[in-house]
């Protein structure tokens, strides 16, 4: 473990998406503190940029920077939550489907397939609106459609691992499958776990501020998708307002390049041989070549 | 008999481009191939023998790079060569036989379509007169032509080394190179793809280079043997003399590793032990080096029992001591 964290210290992706998230984590944590109630009317509607309010004023007169802020919070706890939970229910289905196989399998395999033909933002829209509005509920639709994926690239992982020798030697030794599951199959799929997690997120950040934004959740609540909601809502764009969307969408952005850094790290420190290309490949071009089919001869250099 | 070059390999250096620097893995080794001639290439895991094979047919997957050295084949040197002529030359002129034969088979093609595909792809014939080679080619090493309908998995660990040997057969190169042929079978097996290959070259008269960390196997094998340390030739020399006057330390080392399956008198062909007191064993204590930080001088001075000041600090040249016998080790070069 503390090999992983020394490797993500010394990776250039990880440190920077690292940092990116630290600094947003900072923001959702304290960053409210800092600022006054997000929902007040505190200066003239649409108002732009100024010393007062940094980053100007919505249609509502409220401040620009403290909803950013405060929205923050919302749109990354539900992100996180839901990438938590996709992957974790993700995995105990997959696992088990993968791992007990016959009928058990038949039937998750049924129930994973039905979650994956549904039309996930559709379905958002329709479940969205008949529930109560509010974040649990974009949450909750959120998980519902979005494990089915995760499940099913587990279920093919646990598959391949399940008849390796090590399985069968653990096996062998009168192992229990519970045990099985929890310290021979699942850590040698650490760094698919992790990465379908961070996919997962990206993918909750992106539906969760979509379904904000076409106005399925809770209006009067400050979350990214809300203020989004808002621009729109006030003509930002007919006006030329662009201060009320463009920090929000910087941040949503920001938050999703963050995490993709991340996830390439850990595929490149779950795949070393990747990270050995990667090296090879810049020698290369150093030397003006660019790596073919047939080992690459670079002469040797007159020193 | 009259041999001609065939392959000459100079200075040849191949080095891993990796995040950590450069790790040189083969170390300005020069050999040459004579028309007709097997050439063994000993070494441990890691010596480097491999990749030499892999690198004459620039087939070396990354992160390794070839940074110095010529590979004169037929004249050519293949390092200048461009992909479309590798691959005119790949199979065709040079051929290589696998250690792991059911890794080089497709599990879900015949071995005939295989055997026939190969074909295709470097001679213009039509696919049922390729088909026809196929089973001709089987025939050669052994194989019931019929079994040209069968998969890779219906066969046996030999047979399937044997499909191995004529796919790369079936084009009639010049050059085949066999990396660890046998490592895989059992030595009855073993013993019976030898004869095979032998016996195929002799009729066919392709040259060989035969890699394989059994030094007693390249001893009955092969006219001439190079031996290989951490990247380094560190002696070459015909079989017989390599076998009664080991010159490298290394090499007096492997030769006391196993016991004489020959007689030490006479080193061709293949005699079983004789009767008598066993041999003692020595091995040669410590082991090879890491290739990422190589001992100064002569790699081999930490584990020599003969080291003195000059192996510590200066690698040796690899020299002539006696009619093709060649040796890189300072004690020999007064």
């Amino acid at each position: 473990m503390t090999g992983v964290i020394n490797q993500l210290a010394h990776n250039r992706r990880a440190l920077v998406g690292l940092a990116i998230l630290g600094c947003f984590a900072l923001l959702a944590l304290v960053g409210p503190l800092f600022v006054g109630d997000p929902t007040a009317m505190v200066a003239r509607p649409l108002s732009p940029p100024s010393w007062d309010h940094w980053l100007g004023t919505t249609g509502q007169g409220q401040d620009v920077l403290a909803q950013t802020i405060a929205g923050a919070r919302t749109t990354l706890v539900i992100g996180f939550t839901v990438g938590f939970a996709q992957v974790a229910i993700g995995a105990l289905v997959g696992t088990t489907a993968g791992y007990v196989g016959s009928r058990v399998d038949d039937a998750l395999s049924l129930v994973i397939n039905i979650f994956l033909i549904m039309p996930g933002l559709p379905l958002m829209v329709i479940v969205a609106a008949y529930m109560p509005t509010g974040s649990i509920t974009i949450a909750l639709v959120l998980v519902a459609t979005g494990w089915a994926w995760s499940a099913r690239v587990i279920r093919a992982q646990a598959m391949s691992l399940r008849d390796r020798d090590f399985v069968l030697a653990a096996r062998l030794a009168g192992e229990n499958p519970l045990r099985i599951v929890t310290h021979e199959i699942v850590p040698n799929m650490t760094s698919l776990l992790a990465s379908a997690f961070i996919g997962a997120t990206i993918y909750a950040i992106g539906a969760e501020v979509a379904l904000e934004f076409l106005g399925l959740g809770d209006v009067s609540a400050v979350s990214w998708g809300t203020n989004l909601y808002w621009a729109s809502n006030d003509s930002a764009l007919l006006t030329g307002a662009w201060w009320t969307f463009v920090p929000t969408g910087t941040c949503v952005a920001l938050v999703g390049s963050a995490l993709a850094l991340v996830n390439s790290a850990i595929d490149e420190i779950g795949n070393p041989r990747l990270r050995t290309e990667h090296a090879f490949e810049d020698e290369l071009r150093a030397a003006g070549m660019s790596p073919g089919l047939s080992t690459p001869v670079l002469r040797r250099e007159v020193d | 008999m009259m041999f001609t070059e065939l392959l000459r390999v100079e200075d040849l250096r191949v080095e891993y481009l990796t995040e950590a620097g450069r790790v040189r893995v083969v170390d300005d080794v020069s050999f040459t191939l004579r028309r007709g001639e097997i050439l063994g290439l000993a070494g441990e895991s890691g010596s480097g023998k491999t990749t030499i094979a892999l690198a004459i047919l620039r087939l070396l997957k990354a992160p390794a790079a070839i940074t110095g050295g010529r590979i004169l084949f037929e004249g050519r040197d293949i390092l200048d060569l461009d992909e479309v002529e590798l691959r005119r030359m790949r199979g065709r002129r040079i051929a290589l036989v696998t250690q792991s034969a059911m890794n080089a088979l497709n599990p879900v093609l015949t071995i005939g379509e295989q055997l026939a595909d190969a074909i295709i792809e470097h001679e213009r014939v039509t696919r049922f007169r390729a088909r026809e080679r196929a089973r001709e080619q089987l025939q050669v090493v052994g194989i019931d032509p019929d079994r040209v309908r069968s998969y890779p998995h219906e066969l046996s660990g030999g047979m399937r080394q044997r499909v191995v040997i004529a796919m790369a057969l079936a084009l009639s190169p010049s050059l085949v190179l066999m990396d660890e042929p046998t490592t895989a079978l059992d030595v009855v097996i073993q013993r019976d793809i030898l004869v095979e290959i032998a016996k195929l070259r002799d009729e066919r008269g392709f040259t060989i280079l035969f890699i394989s960390h059994d030094l007693s196997l390249l001893l009955e094998m092969c006219t001439r043997i190079g031996v290989l340390y951490a990247g380094r030739l560190v002696e070459a020399a015909g079989a017989r003399s390599l076998a009664e006057k080991p010159k490298h330390p290394y090499t007096e080392g492997l030769i006391r590793c196993f016991p004489p399956l020959v007689n030490r008198a006479a080193p061709a062909g293949l005699h079983f032990g004789r009767a008598g007191p066993p041999p003692r064993l020595v091995g040669i204590g410590g082991a090879p080096p890491d290739p990422r930080d190589p001992p100064p001088g002569c790699h081999f001075h930490p584990r020599c029992a003969r080291c003195v000041a000059v192996c510590r600090t200066t690698e040796p040249a690899l020299i002539t001591v006696a009619k093709d016998h060649e040796v890189a080790c300072h004690r020999l070069q007064s």
